[in-house]
């Protein structure tokens, strides 16, 4: 986007504006293809459309979109070409499935039915550990899955935002994972080391977390700014000096729990911890609330505020933003404080939240990583980062359950986000395998496309 | 890289005025010497710090007095940045500083291995210049696959990935097989079907190069990791037992002293890194291949313009890169260690740290590996010898270098034109 030469196009590139983006599902401009009228007599779920009325008909509507390359449908067949590919992986990985393939031509059905066993067994505990379990009975089973959904979703809201407010203002955040580490640390120390009341220590604790990204945001901000220095290398690198750091500070006297002798830190005091939402027994925590607090605010600044306005027409175009008045090198190291703020405070939910209660190398887990794919998921957007988020908190729950009861490595929940995000990033390539047809209104392209 | 963002404050300014970047790397190694003189001096001790030319304590030896080195070098580390800050001919701008840099690690050294315990006291060169070698050999073949794809135009973050990728097939394939052969070959494909994705979503579908390395990376480790799971972690003998291959000695080579016994008794590897080195540097930079391929970088449309195919040399530039990095990653697996997840662990980055600190030329990245492998080999020697230094520290060192590098406190930096831009034709 920040490239002035219009050549990063895809066939989808047409720079949709929001609005028309928002609408692009629902209200597409009432020019549908003539041919398409056979299409609609199938249309028994839907409205029926009112006779003689000159615009199409709600239904209609629905059903050209359906098959068409927009946001919403490239996403769903994205998801279902990545569990398709995912499939194949647990039947080759499977030494009894493959079995029966070496028979195939004499007894099909074996390996067809050995295969489908495996494949739908290992998603169904996916959905009953990530949704709903049929079988479960009582308030904390039937809520589990949900709970356990929304604690994995929690930290991805907060660096899936700061990727995605990066991208809008034409920055790429690689940097997440490593402001998060900063993040998680001072949080973590300010839970333990402060002697305060409950209530003003998390809020302490959170604040320290917050400062911690900002600061570590801030470093490639600055760089940027004053140097040219690009951020995607420079955040790629704080990444790792953030990881030494943490396996540094975590066996330093007065961090290091003196009751252990490997790497854990001391545990965060129960008053800076975030309460649970749902009895002690589930997982569920406040900050889930602050993520969609965090959502909502990102959503304002970037559509309501100054400074939003500023961000984006910096990432559209720095020429003309800075022509228009806008000073380009402040707002580069802003966004890149805010990224790093937002980034922290994911890290800061991995160890006030309920995931873990103290540091150890592995406390924030992929949070940072994670967080780019969220954001290139939910197309940059918060609210779509906020619903991405929910997908990648789900398919994590449910990678746990699919690991437990069907022995399917949790890492194939990896290899379904990445190749979700791979088929988003390529909507070209969704389109040509499903035949959609072109959307009217739906800007697929996430791309940056502008080199080092 | 660093320039074309921000133009209104462009790292060329730096030429101006009296704060020339020769005079401002002189006055930071003028006190980096000082420095090292006083301080190193204060904390070294009276006792020889001794570097032997083997790979034991006893032999020929390297010996000064701890604190007379630490002074000696500081004190020449100075004066090389004193010379650069009263200005000198451009062309002994890279050997000073050079120079000022390696005093001041002798300097460091002096100091550390002074004050070790006693029995400890000593440095064997040998395992420092073999270690020194082996930490770096991953990140040259990354640093090279970089090269290869980034001079023509397609950034290449997915290092990580194509020698993850590279590392598993070869364990696998090398396992099932039980030739090492094989193995090798498989690890070369392996790091090309990465590469290869690369090429088709970042030249074909145009996704941004950079979102594509990484999200490849990621789908390199889930597949890896969940394949390790299911099958090597359950048939390990059958799965991840790949034989490895037997060091190779060179004749006559190997009998140099402190060289022979680091550089010529190493695997295949070894060997095949640095005449990679070689082999790309000239085809780089005496060959047509290479014209081509540089001006695809810096100006695909003049290049189309003469009738090279800017796409189709992309694709193969790319799928090259991946067959150099497989080899790379089979360079764990077939030499060193049986694979386990996430083995790579970060080795892809310090890579493209070094194409990056090497300027995006195969003797540059080679340097700038070395000097990486070198900086984690010290890390290993001064944990084993007890240092008060947090061995963390220095391994962040590459980075915080590449840091500094970018940032035009090292030199100016520059990407070729093109790179991460995708090319459309008309």
């Amino acid at each position: 986007m920040t490239n002035p030469n219009p050549v990063s196009g895809s066939p989808d590139k047409e720079p949709a504006t929001e609005a028309q983006e928002a609408r692009g599902e629902a209200r597409a401009t009432p020019t549908a293809p003539a041919g398409d009228t056979e299409r609609q007599v199938p249309a028994t779920a839907t409205k029926q459309p009112a006779a003689g009325e000159p615009r199409p008909s709600l239904g209609k509507l629905f059903l050209d979109n359906l098959w068409a390359a927009n946001t919403v449908t490239v996403t769903v067949l994205a998801v279902v070409l990545a569990m398709l590919v995912g499939a194949v992986l647990i039947i080759v990985s499977d030494p009894e499935v493959l079995a029966t393939y070496s028979y195939i031509t004499a007894r099909p059905a074996d390996a067809l039915n050995a295969s489908w066993t495996v494949v739908s067994e290992a998603y169904a505990n996916l959905f009953k550990g990530a949704i709903f379990d049929p079988d479960a009975v009582g308030f904390t089973a039937v809520m589990g899955p949900i709970s356990e959904t929304l604690t994995y979703t929690a930290p991805l809201v907060f660096t899936g935002l700061s990727v995605a407010l990066a991208f809008r203002g034409g920055l790429f955040n690689i940097g997440a994972q490593g402001q998060a580490t900063i993040g998680v640390i001072l949080a973590a120390v300010a839970g333990f080391a402060l002697p305060l009341p409950p209530g003003v220590h998390l809020l302490v604790a959170l604040i320290a977390g917050a400062l911690g990204g900002a600061l570590w945001g801030f470093i490639p901000g600055i760089l940027k700014a004053r140097t040219g220095a690009h951020e995607v290398i420079n955040t790629i690198m704080l990444n790792y000096v953030a990881i030494y750091f943490l396996s540094w500070i975590i066996i330093q006297g007065g961090v290091q729990n003196p009751d252990r002798a490997d790497a854990i830190s001391k545990p965060v005091d129960s008053s800076a911890q975030l309460p649970r939402l749902l009895g002690d027994n589930l997982r569920v925590h406040a900050g889930i609330l602050l993520a969609v607090l965090a959502t909502w605010f990102i959503a304002w600044l970037l559509n309501r505020s100054t400074l939003g306005f500023e961000l984006r027409a910096v990432g559209e175009n720095p020429d003309a933003a800075r022509t228009a008045g806008i000073s380009v090198t402040k707002t580069y190291v802003l966004v890149m404080a805010t990224a790093g703020l937002l980034a922290g405070l994911g890290g800061s939910n991995m160890v006030l939240g309920s995931t873990a209660n103290a540091l150890t190398p592995l406390v924030i887990a992929q949070i940072g990583f994670d967080g780019i794919l969220v954001a290139l998921l939910g197309r940059v957007r918060p609210w779509g980062v906020l619903l991405a988020a929910l997908l990648f908190g789900a398919l994590q729950a449910g990678g746990n359950r699919m690991q437990s009861y069907s022995g399917i490595s949790l890492e194939l929940v990896t290899v379904l986000q990445a190749l979700i995000v791979i088929f988003i990033a390529a909507p070209a390539l969704v389109k040509a395998i499903f035949q959609l047809r072109a959307a009217r209104a739906a800007r697929l392209q996430t791309s940056l496309a502008k080199g080092w | 890289m660093s320039t074309t963002a921000v133009p209104e404050v462009a790292v060329t300014a730096v030429d101006e005025g009296f704060w020339t970047r020769t005079r401002k790397a002189g006055a930071v190694l003028l006190a980096l010497g000082v420095l090292a003189a006083v301080l190193f001096g204060a904390l070294a001790t009276g006792q020889q710090a001794r570097f032997t030319l083997s790979e034991t304590e006893g032999g020929a030896a390297l010996e000064i007095n701890g604190t007379i080195g630490a002074i000696l070098f500081g004190v020449i580390a100075a004066a090389a940045g004193a010379a650069l800050l009263a200005g000198v001919p451009k062309r002994w701008f890279t050997l000073l500083l050079g120079a000022g840099l390696v005093a001041f690690v002798l300097s460091f050294l002096c100091w550390q291995v002074s004050a070790a315990p006693e029995g400890r006291n000593f440095m064997p060169l040998v395992n420092v210049v073999r270690g020194t070698f082996i930490l770096a050999l991953p990140l040259i073949f990354g640093a090279l696959a970089g090269v290869l794809c980034e001079r023509s135009g397609v950034v290449n973050v997915a290092i990580e990935g194509q020698l993850l990728m590279g590392a598993f097939s070869g364990a696998l394939f090398g396992s099932i097989s039980g030739s090492v052969w094989v193995g090798l070959v498989a690890a070369a494909i392996g790091g090309a079907f990465i590469s290869l994705l690369l090429a088709v979503f970042a030249i074909r579908y145009l996704v941004d190069q950079v979102v594509m390395g990484i999200v490849l990376n990621l789908l390199a480790v889930g597949v890896t990791g969940f394949l390790y799971e299911r099958l090597m972690q359950t048939d390990a003998a059958k799965y991840n037992s790949a034989p490895r291959f037997s060091n190779w000695e060179i004749p006559l080579l190997k009998d140099i002293p402190l060289i022979g016994p680091a550089l010529f008794r190493g695997n295949i590897f070894l060997y095949l890194g640095l005449l990679l080195v070689l082999v790309i540097h000239l085809a780089l930079f005496r060959t047509r291949w290479g014209l081509r391929t540089r001006s695809v970088g810096e100006h695909p449309t003049a290049a189309d313009t003469l009738g090279v195919k800017v796409l189709r040399l992309r694709y193969r530039n790319v799928i090259m890169a991946g067959l150099v990095a497989g080899v790379g990653g089979a360079s764990y697996t077939l030499a060193l260690y049986s694979f386990t997840k996430n083995m790579i662990g970060g080795k892809g980055f310090i890579a493209l740290a070094a194409l990056i600190f090497g300027r995006w030329s195969p003797t540059g990245a080679l340097l700038a590996a070395l000097f990486f492998g070198f900086a984690d080999q010290l890390a290993t020697y001064l944990g084993a010898i007890g240092s008060s230094i947090p061995s963390q520290f220095l391994a962040m060192l590459p980075y915080l270098a590449t840091i500094l590098a970018v940032a035009g406190l090292v030199g100016k930096v520059r990407a070729p034109a093109a790179d991460g831009k995708p090319y459309i034709k008309g």
